[in-house]
Formats: structure tokens, sequence, C-alpha cells
């Protein structure tokens, strides 16, 4: 990987360390099957057990509940690496550890977290996210999912989610749902729910054109009856799901320089190489312009990511920082994984190459996690002091 | 077991190499370095053997400036207990000088099996090891290809050209590590942490006299651009001709 602007200076020996050990991992792992799995529409599962074994679930949580405890650059350098390889594995880490595992880790019961974390660590159990509904995707507060507290303590739940990753593979399901009755956005409460339970349903979306690697699905819930510490007892109104997304945010802010590093490596080398008019493309100046674009807008989102990590880790960082650096990095990697395509001529349109297949991801990781156009709201309503969504 | 496993820091094999303008040495700026591909094998065997045959313990020892504080760390984060660095600014091409070094620490240690990479990627001089094994008195088998320990004695297979050999040995003994034997584990992230608080102790390394230096390097001749000699079937007389008479590979 070239380092123009020398940023591992800027890391510590265990930083490297993380990121070299991931990045091996998905040269020797991930990268030889990826672009089949796309083509068949289906995730690696079977490189669950080592992607484990290795500890990138919930990597940035504490060893007590059978974590790595990283600090959040070197989280941040893991997620870079595995969306290196492909959005859909890095959305299933980031699944895992921002928003199945974090909602545990903030919200939950210290028998929650003894319960769930160290077996979610392991991989042994497999969590999703349910927020998003089919009418309320930027606008999570109008959700209409409701649970009811009955008489002996246990809930009922009833209600749909939709573009839940991770959907159908999942053994638990953080869920997102108002209560009692209450349609304002503070009664919301997370709820570890199992997906074993009676009256739970998930179905898998069918004909993605981008995240093929990645299971999305939707989930549906008719009268499903929780135990009482089902749920999430800290959690307490939208602020709360928003808090895992700002987590989960910030690891695609780096997962998205993955994706544009290795659209932007597979170019210059393709370059160098691709012979046209009798000399490498590279040498031409429409190509070296398109490098010379990438590598700026690359080095620059690095140091974004890198920069919010440290704040990050000093606990001073903002979410509305996190939307900057989320917006820019998803915005920046769509364009240099398009550019790449292009450069790659007919080539580029293969599975045997990455470009296209960043190229279609990027397109959800555009989308999902607060969209491009969501977080411009973000940003402007924290200059202005003037609320748009309202 | 008692196990060291002697390793070196080299730069990554897929770098492109300037010479330095000494014009005896390569240049390093800009160079990724890592533990040596072979040294790697050798800590995954140790790891190996001791996790399979019960408690033990896994030293890794280097010579070298402090910047392989840094590679012994990966060892250690790969599962090595704990590590020695014999510190010298520099570590001299002469592979009796470094055999020296490791032998004056390696032998109060009472290990029962010292490890070393069949060669180091960046010399290919393959002395280290069996010139330790000299230093210490003990037998040395080079570039095994499989390693298996039990009853205090060595079984190890060797790969030759067109055939193998099985050899057998006592122990305490020295072996070094062909590839092929072992795929090196990724360091896990936990691992990667706890080597940090292993212990890593450096001390001055007592290197012998140096009498074999680097007199001038070079990089291979630039391969001649290919030729276009024709198109379609009309160019093979000429390509075989060639072939033939100028490349002589026919």
């Amino acid at each position: 990987m070239l380092d123009f602007f020398n940023i591992d200076s800027l890391l510590s020996e265990d930083e490297r360390a993380v990121r070299d050990s991931v990045r091996r991992f998905v040269d020797e792992r991930v990268l030889p099957i990826i672009g089949s799995c796309y083509v068949d529409g289906r995730f690696p599962k079977e490189i669950l057990p080592d992607l484990a074994e290795l500890g990138v679930f919930g990597a940035n949580l504490p060893e007590e509940y059978g974590c790595a405890g990283l600090n959040n650059v070197a989280y941040g350098l893991i997620m870079q690496e595995l969306e290196r390889g492909d959005s859909g594995v890095r959305s299933f880490a980031s699944v895992q550890g921002a928003l199945a595992m974090y909602p545990i880790y903030a919200f939950g019961s210290e028998e929650q977290k003894k319960k769930h974390l160290p077996r979610m660590a392991k991989g042994e159990v497999i969590g999703c996210f349910g927020l998003t509904e089919p009418d309320f995707g930027s606008n999570p507060s109008g959700m209409i999912t409701m649970a009811r507290e009955q008489a002996d303590g246990t809930w009922i739940l009833n209600g749909s989610k939709m573009w839940i990753t991770n959907g159908s593979t999942a053994q638990i399901a953080v869920v997102w749902a108002k209560t009692n009755g209450d349609k304002s956005d503070s009664s919301i409460r997370g709820f570890v729910v199992p997906t074993d339970s009676k009256g739970f349903k998930s179905k898998d979306q069918k004909g993605k054109l981008s995240l093929r690697a990645s299971d999305t699905s939707e989930l549906v819930f008719q009268d499903l009856v929780l135990p009482a510490d089902a749920i999430l007892p800290k959690s307490g109104g939208l602020k709360s799901p928003l808090m895992c997304l700002t987590q989960a945010r910030y690891g695609i802010s780096w997962g998205a320089i993955g994706a544009a590093m290795a659209c932007f490596e597979e170019a210059l080398e393709y370059s160098k190489t691709r012979v046209m008019f009798d000399r490498p493309i590279g040498g031409f100046q429409i190509q070296q312009e398109r490098l010379a674009e990438m590598l700026t807008e690359i080095v620059k989102a690095q140091l974004v990511s890198l920069h919010l990590g440290r704040l990050k880790d000093a606990g001073t960082f903002t979410p509305q920082q996190v939307s900057l650096a989320k917006r820019n990095n998803v915005s920046i990697a769509t364009d240099i994984a398009r550019e790449a395509r292009r450069l790659l001529g007919a080539n580029g349109i293969l599975a045997e190459y990455s470009a296209m297949r960043h190229m279609a991801n990027l397109e959800s990781v555009y989308t999902y996690e607060g969209t491009h156009d969501v977080h411009s709201l973000v940003l402007g309503q924290a200059l202005t002091g003037l609320n748009a969504f309202k | 077991m008692k196990i060291a496993v002697c390793i070196k820091r080299t730069p990554d094999s897929e770098s492109r190499f300037k010479i330095a303008a000494s014009s005896t040495a390569v240049d390093e700026t800009g160079l990724k370095f890592d533990i040596d591909d072979f040294a790697s094998y050798a800590v995954e065997v140790a790891l190996q053997i001791n996790e399979k045959q019960g408690p033990g313990e896994t030293v890794v020892v280097a010579v070298g400036p402090d910047v392989v504080q840094e590679t012994l760390r990966k060892a250690m984060s790969m599962g090595a207990d704990r590590a020695v660095q014999l510190k010298t600014d520099a570590i001299p091409y002469d592979g009796l000088a470094v055999a020296k070094a490791l032998a004056a620490e390696l032998k109060a240690g009472n290990f029962d099996l010292v490890l070393f990479g069949k060669h180091a990627f960046d010399t290919s001089a393959g002395v280290v090891g069996t010139a330790t094994a000299e230093l210490l008195g003990i037998p040395c088998v080079t570039a095994a290809t499989k390693l298996e320990i039990s009853n205090g004695r060595g079984v190890a297979r060797r790969e030759l050209e067109g055939a193998a050999e099985t050899v057998e040995f006592p122990l305490p003994a020295a072996v070094t590590i062909d590839e092929g034997i072992a795929r090196p584990r990724y360091p896990s992230l936990k691992g990667i942490m706890a080597a940090k608080k292993k212990p890593l102790e450096t001390k001055p390394a007592q290197l012998g006299a140096v009498r074999v230096t680097v007199k001038a390097m070079e990089l291979p001749p630039e391969r001649p651009a290919g030729r276009i000699i024709g198109e379609g079937t009309a160019a093979i007389p000429e390509l075989i001709r060639l072939l033939q008479t100028e490349a002589k590979v026919l």
C-alpha cells in the first residue's frame, strides 16, 4: 500500500501491528474469494471463525468482556482493512461490533454484558441491529414498532424492520421500539431479541445489485413475547440508537478509505501494465490526472479519520464531526471507485477486478448509516443553528 | 520444552530495492521491515511444539539495533513468552560474528531446542544457525520441512533435489527451518495487546570479530526490451529461428 504522506509515522507500533495483521488476513483469506462470493450473492461465512479468532468483533470494547480493548484508531484501521476486502465484510464487523455489541455494552445490565459480549466477540453469537423500518429510514423517530409491557413484566413486541444487515444469520437482534403506546421518540427503548423467539421472522431481501456479499433482511415481529430482562435498562429515547450509529459511522469513515485504497492500488497497477498506443496507459496525462486526484483524496480522508480517531480516544469528538468524516470519505470513495473502473476500461466491469464491486457497494454505504444528504443537513444545522428536519 | 527462536528483521521481499550511495548496502529509505519469513516459520514451529507438548517456554532472540524490538514484539504477539534483544548499532554481515553473540546468550539458557530460519531473505547466507550450533556444541539439522519432537529426540524431514530424507537427533539441538513447514499464525489483536506486557530484555551483543564484509552490491542488469518480429502465422519461422539461434532455448 502506497503511504505517500508517511501517515504510518502518526501511528503507534501496536496500531500498525493491528493493521498489518488484519491486512494480511484480508489479502490471504478475503481477496481470493470475494469476487465469486459477490457474483454468487453470498456472504463468506467460512471466514467467520478465523475473523473472530483474530479478534475483530467489538475490538475497541474492554478486555473484561472478552474483547481486544483496542483504541479507536486501531479499531478504525481494522475497518479500513476489512473494507479494502469488501464493504459487505466490513458491514458484518460494523454491525456485530458497533451496532449489536456496543448497545449491549453501553445500555445493558452487567448480566446482559457478561452473557452476550464474550460470546459475540468469539463469533459464537451473531447480532444484528433493527432500527430502520420500511417507511422510516432517514426519519427513525417515526417508527411504528411497539413493545408493550405486561402485568408480569414481560413485553410483547409488534412491528417490522428493514434493510437489516446479518438479519437472517443473527442469533440475537438488538431491536429499537417505542413502548407502551407512547408515539413520541422519547419512549424508544432497546431490546435484545433472540431470533428463535416465537413470532420472529426474517426474510432475505433479494435482487440487490450492491453489497451482494452481505445478507440484508427484513424482520417481522408478531406478538413476540420477550422476558422482562430483554430490555436494555440504560437505553432511553432516540438518542440511544443514534449513539450506536455514531460508533458505526466512525468505523465507516475508515472503511470507505479501505475501499478507495483497493480501487486506487488496482488502477495504479493496471495503468503501469496495460499497454495501449504502444505504451502503458499510465503515461497518458488523462490517467495521471485520475490517479493524482484519487491519491489526493485518499490522503485527505486518511488524515480526517485519523484525527477523528484521536479525538474519539480523547473523548472529545462530536457526532457532527463523525458526520463530516462519513459524508466526505464515503463520497470520495464512490468517486474513486468509479474513476478506477473507468481507468480499467472494459476489464473494469469484470468481477475479477475489484473496482466495479466496490463502486456498487459504496452506493449502499453512501445511503446507509445516515445518507450523504442527511449528513449535509446535520452539518448545516451545526453551522447555522437552524434545523432543516423540522 | 524450553525453545529459543533466533529471528531477524528483514525488508519486505516484495519491495523495489535500490542500492545505497555507499554501494555496499541496500538503501533502506521507504522500505517496510518485518520478521523474516523463514524466522516466522520457526516461531510458528516453536509455538506448535509447546502447544502440543504442554507447558513450555518460547523465547525469541534477535541481534540488532532498537528497531528489532518491534520484530521481537511481533513474535510475542504470535505467542512467544519473552524476548531478548542483543543490542548492536548494526548487524554485521559476518554470520560467525552474529553466531558468537547468540551462543553467548543461549549457552546458559538450558534450551532443549534452538530454532532458526533456514536463511534470512536479505543475505541468503544461512551461516548463523549452523555456526551457533557449532559454538554451543549441539547437533544441527538444516532446512527442515517437518519437525517432530518426542522423548528427548527429534525427527526432521529435509527436501533434497528429487528426493527427501528423514534424520533423527538427540536434544538439545539446533534446527533451521525451511518454508512449507507451517503457516505462521496471524498475530491476534489480543495477542498484540498482550505482547506489550511481556518481558523484553536488552543486553549488549557480544559479537565476534567481523572478518567478512560486503565490498560491492549490484542490481541485476535491466532486461532488454522485447521486440515484435511480426504478426500471425507468418512470424512463426522467424520466431523459431531466433529462439534457436539467439535465445538458444530450442
